[in-house]
């Protein structure tokens, strides 16, 4: 990484090394390990909303990076606006009126998408399907910077920056880790155990949970299938706008935000594209061994090797289990 | 009434099984290619060669290739622009480490190359399938990305990864001007599209098109899966690596890594989708869609918004284009799952019926 000194994200710790890091070699394994867990713990974030398109509808949602951009710059921009529009000052008030319209956007969009798109579209193939998230995509991101703007905006919802250290007992230093990355993560933790709760103990959840079985046999008994699409791809715009504050907040907010959807793709083929547990599992693998391997292995071969990495990873998974960790198991009937 | 082949008959096996059975398909082809080597070249002026027929003629090429990997042995591949990539840069290599290397030589080299890197890349698909190897194809795209813009063997060591060629001559015919540069393209794309028209209706494309209706039924009749796999990779990428160093030799002249993004690989995907799965004709149709649609968005949006009386900005006709493009692949889609080929064969039969209802 040293060649490139200005590409340093938040959860790089190797340039401590570089600038004379003394605490000893486990103490750097540590940190790297747990700056690994953070950022897997913010991939399986976007992988989540991949999944649970997917269960429900056997849609796979490449528009979801597109999602979590438009949830993120609606979010952005109507903190901005919202003091001037109901003439008020305080920040968390204007934060708490974006957070409610951009998720009310999200409704929108989700049921326009399943309006317009999905209803026509049912019983296709799967690579046609997947085209059409393709155009959605390309449609949510033009739209998004149509009417929000293309500059690089902030969003700032009171996520602590400074860094921490922590076991300064055991370690000479200690072990730096950065607050931020832990609310995100808490806060990721919470909405996979929120998204549980709702999946396990609700009406609509026990309905979602009926389609993801078998769409037929949830239909014969009178579970509305396009009520059900429409909750489902809501569920995700929330999932996508709770990523796009987290990520937007730690990044800004901006296009390239659009590309942590590659970035989750190889966390849901390594949990299985079925599983929610399978996206959280698969997400710390995939962040814990990009960031192991930049730091071990990148000197070696040479830096940025991160995003093949977390792809070659997830393939290596899938040569011993072609449906991912937790996928359900692929059975061939002639 | 019009195409009517009725009373055509096939006395012998040869006729049978050429390649265009019917008289007025060949009369059509034939014509379709003295349209395109003789009047083509009178009609188009440079920027038309330049902008529209150069692309579209490399685009289909590459679209026949993934064609035959995704529409006839429907293995989903996202990777297309890494072994486009592969193809750009190995042929760049040979032509400029080797002397006295033949242009066609290093095309072909190119070709080789992408070949060897997308039956590695194939390797997965032997136990991964459907959307998991469309994700796990990615890791060529990225790993192709990454290789060509840090390994600086590949570009010669130049800073960014970005190489250019100049001087393109085949057997002492310079090809420079934007005319040359078409004939040069189109009978590369004629020959390889022959190639594959042939392929696919060979031995070898039934075992891919068995492969795709359902694996484990070719298994059962004796079809081994490896084979037809990997060699529909192998042949799907030396056709789209060939592609890709016309595109860097003969289109672009200059380029680097990004000219190969994943968004190249996205939009061959679409063209082969759009075009019609399964079939060498749909990836011309389906080519000439995704080049000639971006052109005209640009054209029109600008042109719409002074009509109603708004100048619209730069950035901002750019994201409309974008959601244009996106609503147009939806609803096309939607429209006509199956493609242009299958508009194209519903207008063949309704000129074979016409002017009877059945």
């Amino acid at each position: 990484m040293a060649e490139a000194p200005g590409k340093r994200t938040h959860w790089d710790f190797n340039w401590r090394s570089a600038n004379g890091f003394k605490g000893g070699t486990m103490a750097f394994f540590l940190e790297t390990l747990l700056g690994g867990l953070m950022a897997g713990m913010l991939y399986s974030l976007v992988a989540l909303g991949f999944v649970l398109i997917f269960k429900a509808s056997g849609v796979f949602n490449f528009a979801q990076g597109a999602m979590v951009l438009f949830a993120a710059l609606a979010m952005a921009r109507f903190a901005e606006w919202a003091p001037a529009w109901f003439g008020f000052e305080s920040k968390f008030l204007a934060n708490l009126i974006a957070f409610a319209l951009a998720a009310a956007l999200m409704f929108v969009l989700a049921w326009l998408i399943e309006r317009l798109v999905l209803r026509h579209l049912v019983n296709q193939e799967a690579a046609t399907l997947l085209m059409a998230t393709l155009g959605i995509t390309y449609f949510i991101d033009g739209l998004g910077q149509t009417i929000f703007g293309s500059d690089i905006y902030r969003i700032d919802v009171g996520m602590p920056k400074d860094p921490a250290f922590v076991l300064e007992s055991v370690f000479e230093g200690g072990v730096l880790v950065n607050l931020e990355d832990v609310y995100a993560a808490c806060l990721a933790a919470l909405l996979v155990a929120l998204l549980s709760l709702f999946f396990q103990k609700t009406v609509t959840g026990r309905a979602l949970r009926a389609v993801a079985d078998d769409h037929q046999a949830a239909q014969s008994i009178g579970i509305p299938l396009n009520g059900i699409w429409v909750v489902v791809w809501c569920v995700a715009g929330i999932v996508a706008l709770v990523a796009g504050i987290i990520w937007g907040s730690k990044l800004g907010v901006q296009f390239s935000l659009t590309t942590v959807a590659l970035r989750a793709l190889p966390v849901i083929i390594l949990g299985g594209l079925t599983s929610v547990p399978g996206a959280i599992i698969g997400g710390l693998i995939i962040g814990v061994g990009e960031k192991l391997s930049e730091v071990y292995l990148g000197p070696y071969i040479g830096g940025g090797i991160e995003i093949w990495f977390a792809y070659a990873l997830a393939l290596v998974f899938l040569l011993f289990r072609p449906q991912g960790l937790f996928g359900e198991k692929i059975i061939d009937r002639v | 009434m019009i195409y009517q082949e009725n009373g055509q008959l096939k006395i012998s096996y040869r006729a049978d099984q050429q390649i265009f059975p019917i008289l007025q398909d060949r009369w059509a082809v034939l014509a379709i290619l003295a349209l395109a080597f003789a009047g083509i070249p009178m009609l188009a002026d440079e920027y038309l060669f330049r902008a529209i027929l150069i692309p579209f003629l490399i685009l289909s090429l590459a679209a026949i290739g993934v064609n035959i990997l995704v529409g006839y042995c429907g293995q989903i591949s996202m990777g297309s622009g890494a072994f486009m990539a592969v193809g750009a840069y190995m042929a760049y290599n040979a032509y400029v480490r080797i002397d006295a290397m033949p242009l066609i030589g290093a095309l072909l080299v190119g070709g080789a190359s992408a070949t060897l890197v997308g039956m590695f890349f194939g390797i997965p698909s032997l136990r991964v399938k459907g959307l998991y190897l469309a994700v796990a194809t990615l890791a060529a795209q990225f790993f192709c990305d990454w290789a060509f813009l840090r390994i600086g063997w590949f570009t010669n060591n130049s800073s960014s990864g970005s190489v250019s060629v100049s001087n393109l001559d085949v057997l002492g015919w310079t090809v420079s001007s934007p005319l040359e540069k078409y004939l040069f393209c189109l009978s590369f794309v004629v020959v390889f599209a022959l190639i594959a028209k042939n392929l696919v209706r060979s031995a070898i494309g039934r075992e891919w098109m068995a492969i795709r209706d359902m694996d484990v039924a070719a298994t059962v009749i004796g079809i081994r899966p490896m084979y037809a796999k990997l060699s529909a990779f192998a042949v799907s990428s030396f056709i789209v690596g060939v592609a890709g160093a016309l595109w860097g030799f003969v289109h672009l002249g200059a380029w680097e890594p990004s000219a190969f993004s994943i968004d190249r690989s996205f939009q061959l995907l679409f063209m082969v989708i759009i075009g019609g799965m399964g079939s060498i004709m749909g990836s011309f149709f389906g080519a000439a869609f995704i080049v000639v649609l971006p052109i005209v968005l640009s054209q029109l949006v600008p042109a719409l918004g002074a009509l109603v009386g708004l100048s619209i900005s730069t950035a901002a006709v750019s994201h409309i284009e974008a959601m244009v493009f996106g609503a147009l692949i939806v609803w096309f889609l939607i429209v006509e799952p199956h493609g242009l080929a299958k508009l194209w064969s519903t207008g063949k039969q309704k000129l074979r019926v016409w002017p009877f209802p059945h």
